[in-house]
């Protein structure tokens, strides 16, 4: 049994459907992440779970009680805002203490949690500021101190990091995946960065409009992508999503790739699975990731099955630790990701590998995976 | 995103959570119930009231249907306070606008002094209307004001007499309530003016335009809400246009300068006839939801998105 | 550009600026005119305004129609000057401001953050009460204030201004708290704090600016009503721009428009001194008045 177990979620508002029935759970310990677009309902998720929102219908269960009727402040959560929600009139101190003051704890008590808190995070010089005096890290920092301070069984993170820049951002990542290690305390944490989830989570639900995608660890999102959705979402560069037919040549199975102006480009499938060689003669969507389609050099020597053919390269992105090929397969651009050092140039032709172990196929109606 | 802070709501369990919940609505119902009936309340009374006989009293035994409204449409005093709404209305929602757009694109000029211009321009806003009656009552009396000192400083055949004069005091009102509340247009228009994007006014003036220009194709179309916004506030106070007048001639010379709100007070208070003194106010409170319901609408409409 | 057209375009300018610079002045003399009128004036002896030049300075410096118009000038009936009025006029104001500006911001302290369905229908009927023509609620008002018993009294007046007030004190705060951000409700809802704390701790020590236009507003509006004055006071609770009224228009005797004048201006001076002091707020409100939404 889950620690935290969402049950069959329903929230409308109004006429309005927002959580259309997710159904998902983490284990005590566990770093959830939810992840979608804007508007898919993740952050409405987190209110949930953390009661600033009630429910339509379904359960939601910490560490087996259910908690639907529950006051926030009765749930024993710690939430860290997006904007990070310091009290502007506080000082840093009176932030991070003022749960405590509401609950009439005494305050040598507090004083004494306060200061630990501040020590584990390194603020205790910023105690008697005011937030306006802090700068966008120190902010986060006091934030997550005030959901630290509580010592609860869910911390609940809603886009803590959107705020800060880019470089701060990696480091406060870093930090929240430390805290995590030494507290092990449970975690939920918003994000619309798919390198954030994949970075943070033990485990990622993938949401969109409303409805729950996917739920695994990382590598099941990002290498057994359930659709196309989340096989486009999830990594950076993106997936390449090709239109192609499913061929024949002699009892295998080839994946076809349009080319203007050349021959279509043919790939054997060694051993397809069956449900892929239904769709011969039909239409997919072949996906491949960047870095399963590379310069023959640079591909995956222990990978099962590698075919190389020639294409033309259109574009072409150096970006210092890998440089990006573009070629034009399927009627689309598709990017390929070549050794930092791949000697290609724009307008000529090059070899590619195609990793095809790393390939997967989705049906272009339904945009659900076939193989 | 919806911004309720909906909190759990746990009525079977804990009734100390119940009064928690209930407490945001208990804290409003006292307003809103006092503005229920006081405003929505006495509305509908002052209705029924229009449609009964009442004259000195408020008499709900006599009922005359529109009587008093086709009384009221059929008495010359109450002719002559539209027309004088129109007249009044009219001249002072445009030479406002005028006077305050005008002042708010010189003042947006990198004005020296800027900072002790405004207030000057906006204070008479501060005042109540008696006092600025009083002002240009005697500012604009014949025996001792502006024709007396320009005939007094040798300008023999110097005369205005507006004030005096049935066909013309309207007019002095308007001078008065313009003094009033052109300043505030300013205002208005001059926070407009400063919150053009100026992104936009550097594009205009890379591609050639001249300042003239900017300010017709590119600024003054941008001030349609403002326009919109001081339209509103002036209709309404234009229609509710009463101290003004009272301070500067009681409606005089004779009924020349009666406006509807005097109408209503001396028909209602003076004549004892309440029944078309309500009727002359339902009329006005029409003619302001006219103008101020839609804008509302829009307002509130467009601020959900 | 070549160097002759710029020097004709720069002296273009200065002619245009220097219009300007004209124009805007000749504004603040219009703006000025009436005040410096009725301070003259209220310094002159009586023979001085019916003979001289109204726009003159005075001859002969006197006090004495100050000293008239606060306590000897007859008004209505009695030649007490304005000062009993006055006294009515501040008597009736700070209450009527204290208890429009508390419940204006508790209002907006629940139709923002405590959302409820039909929040913003009551919202709208509290906005539109802004705006209605109180010729209106006169009969009603008089009726109700005479079943309560305070029909011409000034606790009769304090009612009528804090209920009329409402609509916009709830406006002003509703707006302000609107940009609140609620995710700091939100987190002290997780800290446990109630209802009345958020908006204790949480809000109250955020709404500094919004109180002071509140209460400038709510200020200038009820000291300087006529209308409500005039329909619901008696001889003991005329409040100052009533008794102004009356000073200036009684029929009887000489009219002395030195002692008017400076009535008009003891009448005005609370106003003027709130806006000297704090103009910035003052225009805020007015703006918040006309921006809604």
């Amino acid at each position: 049994m889950s620690f935290l177990e969402i049950d069959n979620l329903d929230k409308s508002f109004g006429t309005t459907r927002i959580l259309k029935g997710v159904t998902l759970g983490i284990e005590e310990g566990g770093f959830l992440v939810l992840v979608g677009p804007s508007g898919c309902g993740k952050s409405t998720l987190l209110n949930t779970i953390a009661g600033l929102e009630q429910i339509t219908s379904g359960e939601i269960r910490i560490a087996g009680k259910r908690v639907n009727e529950l006051h926030p402040s009765k749930r024993d959560i710690a939430m860290v805002f997006q904007s990070y929600a310091l009290y502007p009139n506080m000082t840093v101190g009176e932030n991070i203490g003022f749960g405590m003051e509401i609950r009439g704890i005494p305050k040598a008590e507090r004083d004494k949690a306060i200061a630990d808190v501040a020590q584990l995070l390194q603020i205790g010089h910023l105690l008697d500021r005011k937030p306006s005096q802090l700068s966008g890290g120190q902010r986060q920092r006091v934030a997550m101190g005030r959901a630290l301070v509580r010592k609860p069984q869910v911390f609940l993170f809603d886009e803590p990091l959107s705020n800060l820049d880019a470089k701060l951002r990696i480091d406060m990542r870093t930090e929240i995946k430390r805290l995590h290690q030494r507290m092990k305390t449970t975690i939920v944490y918003v994000t619309h960065d798919q390198i954030e989830a994949m970075t943070l989570a033990t485990k990622i639900a993938v949401l969109k409009d409303g409805i729950l995608q996917q739920f695994g660890t990382p590598a099941e999102i990002y290498n057994n992508p359930v659709n196309m959705f989340v096989a486009d979402f999830m990594g950076s560069p993106a997936m390449n999503l090709v239109p192609a037919t499913i061929g024949q040549s002699g009892s295998e199975s080839t994946v076809e790739l349009a080319r203007a102006g050349a021959a279509p480009v043919s790939l054997a499938l060694n051993g397809a699975s069956s449900a892929l060689s239904a769709y011969r003669g039909k239409e997919v969507v072949f996906g491949i990731r960047p870095e399963a389609l590379t310069d023959p050099d640079g591909a995956d020597r222990n990978a099962k099955h590698l075919v190389t053919t020639d294409c033309h390269i259109e574009v072409v992105e150096p970006a210092g630790s890998d440089t990006f090929a573009v070629t034009n397969l399927g009627g689309k651009g598709v990017v390929a990701r070549l050794r930092a050092d791949a000697r290609i140039k724009p307008g000529a032709t090059a070899p590619l590998t195609f990793n095809l172990t790393k390939a997967v196929f989705f049906d272009p109606a339904t945009q659900e995976r076939i193989a | 995103m919806a911004d309720a802070t909906a909190t759990a709501r746990n009525a079977i369990a804990n009734p100390r959570a119940t009064l928690q919940d209930l407490l945001p609505k208990i804290v409003l119902a006292p307003s809103f119930a006092v503005i229920l009936i006081f405003v929505y309340g006495f509305i509908a009374f002052t209705a029924v009231l229009s449609f009964s006989g009442s004259k000195l009293l408020p008499d709900f035994s006599t009922w005359v249907g529109l009587s008093n409204y086709v009384r009221l449409f059929n008495h010359p005093n109450w002719i002559v306070a539209l027309k004088n709404l129109a007249i009044f209305s009219i001249l002072y929602i445009v030479i406002c606008s005028v006077i305050g757009l005008a002042l708010a694109i010189f003042l947006d000029q990198k004005i020296r002094g800027e900072g002790l211009l405004r207030p000057i321009y906006l204070y008479p806003m501060a005042l109540s209307f008696i006092v600025t009656g009083v002002a240009w009552k005697w500012f604009l009396d014949p025996g001792i004001g502006l024709e007396h000192v320009m005939q007094s400083i040798g300008w023999e055949s110097f005369s205005f007499r507006w004030i005096k004069d049935g066909k013309m005091a309207i007019y002095t009102i308007v001078i008065a309530a313009v003094w009033q509340s052109s300043g505030f247009v300013m205002a208005m228009f001059l926070a407009g003016l400063r919150g053009v994007d100026n992104e936009i006014i550097k594009a205009a003036q890379i591609d050639g335009a001249s300042t003239f220009v900017i300010y017709r194709r590119i600024i003054i179309p941008l001030m349609r809400p403002v326009f919109l916004s001081a339209f509103v506030v002036l209709a309404h106070l234009a229609i509710k246009s009463y101290d003004l007048v009272v301070a500067m001639t009681d409606g005089g010379p004779g009924t020349a300068t009666w406006t509807p709100a005097l109408f209503m007070q001396k028909f209602t208070f003076g004549r004892n006839e309440m029944g078309m003194g309500a009727a002359s106010a339902i009329i006005m409170m029409m003619m302001i939801f006219a103008i101020i319901v839609p804008y509302l609408y829009s307002e509130l409409g467009g601020k959900k998105k | 550009m070549s160097a002759p057209s710029q020097d004709v375009a720069t002296r273009n300018g200065v002619v245009v600026r220097a219009l300007i610079y004209a124009l805007l002045i000749l504004f603040a003399v219009y703006y000025l005119l009436p005040l410096y009128v009725m301070v003259v004036n209220s310094l002159k002896p009586l023979d001085e305004i019916r003979q001289g030049n109204m726009l003159a300075l005075p001859q002969q410096w006197t006090i004495a129609p100050w000293l008239s118009a606060w306590s000897t000038a007859q008004i209505g009936v009695s030649p007490t000057g304005l000062k009993p009025y006055f006294l009515n006029s501040v008597l009736m104001v700070v209450p009527a401001v204290a208890i429009s500006t508390v419940l204006g911001a508790l209002n907006g302290y629940v139709l923002t953050k405590w959302r409820f369905k039909g929040d913003n229908i009551v919202f709208g009927m509290m906005l539109l009460a802004c705006f209605i023509p109180f010729q209106i609620v006169l009969i009603p008002s008089a009726r109700i204030l005479g079943l309560l018993g305070l029909a011409g009294s000034v606790p009769g007046l304090i009612l009528i201004h804090a209920i009329y007030g409402l609509g916009f004190t709830t406006l002003f705060f509703r707006n302000y708290y609107e940009a609140f951000p609620t995710e700091l409700v939100r987190a002290a809802q997780i800290d446990g704090a109630s209802f009345f704390q958020i908006f204790r701790r949480i809000l109250l020590p955020s709404s500094g600016p919004i109180i002071v236009v509140t209460v400038i507003w709510q200020f200038t509006n009820i000291w300087n009503d006529f209308l409500f004055g005039s329909s619901f006071s008696s001889v003991d609770s005329i409040p100052i721009t009533v008794a102004l009224n009356n000073l200036v228009n009684s029929s009887t005797g000489v009219k002395e428009y030195n002692v008017h004048f400076a009535g008009a201006i003891l009448a005005a001076l609370p106003t003027l001194i709130v806006y000297i002091v704090s103009g910035r707020y003052f225009v805020r409100g007015l703006m918040a008045g006309a921006v809604k939404g």
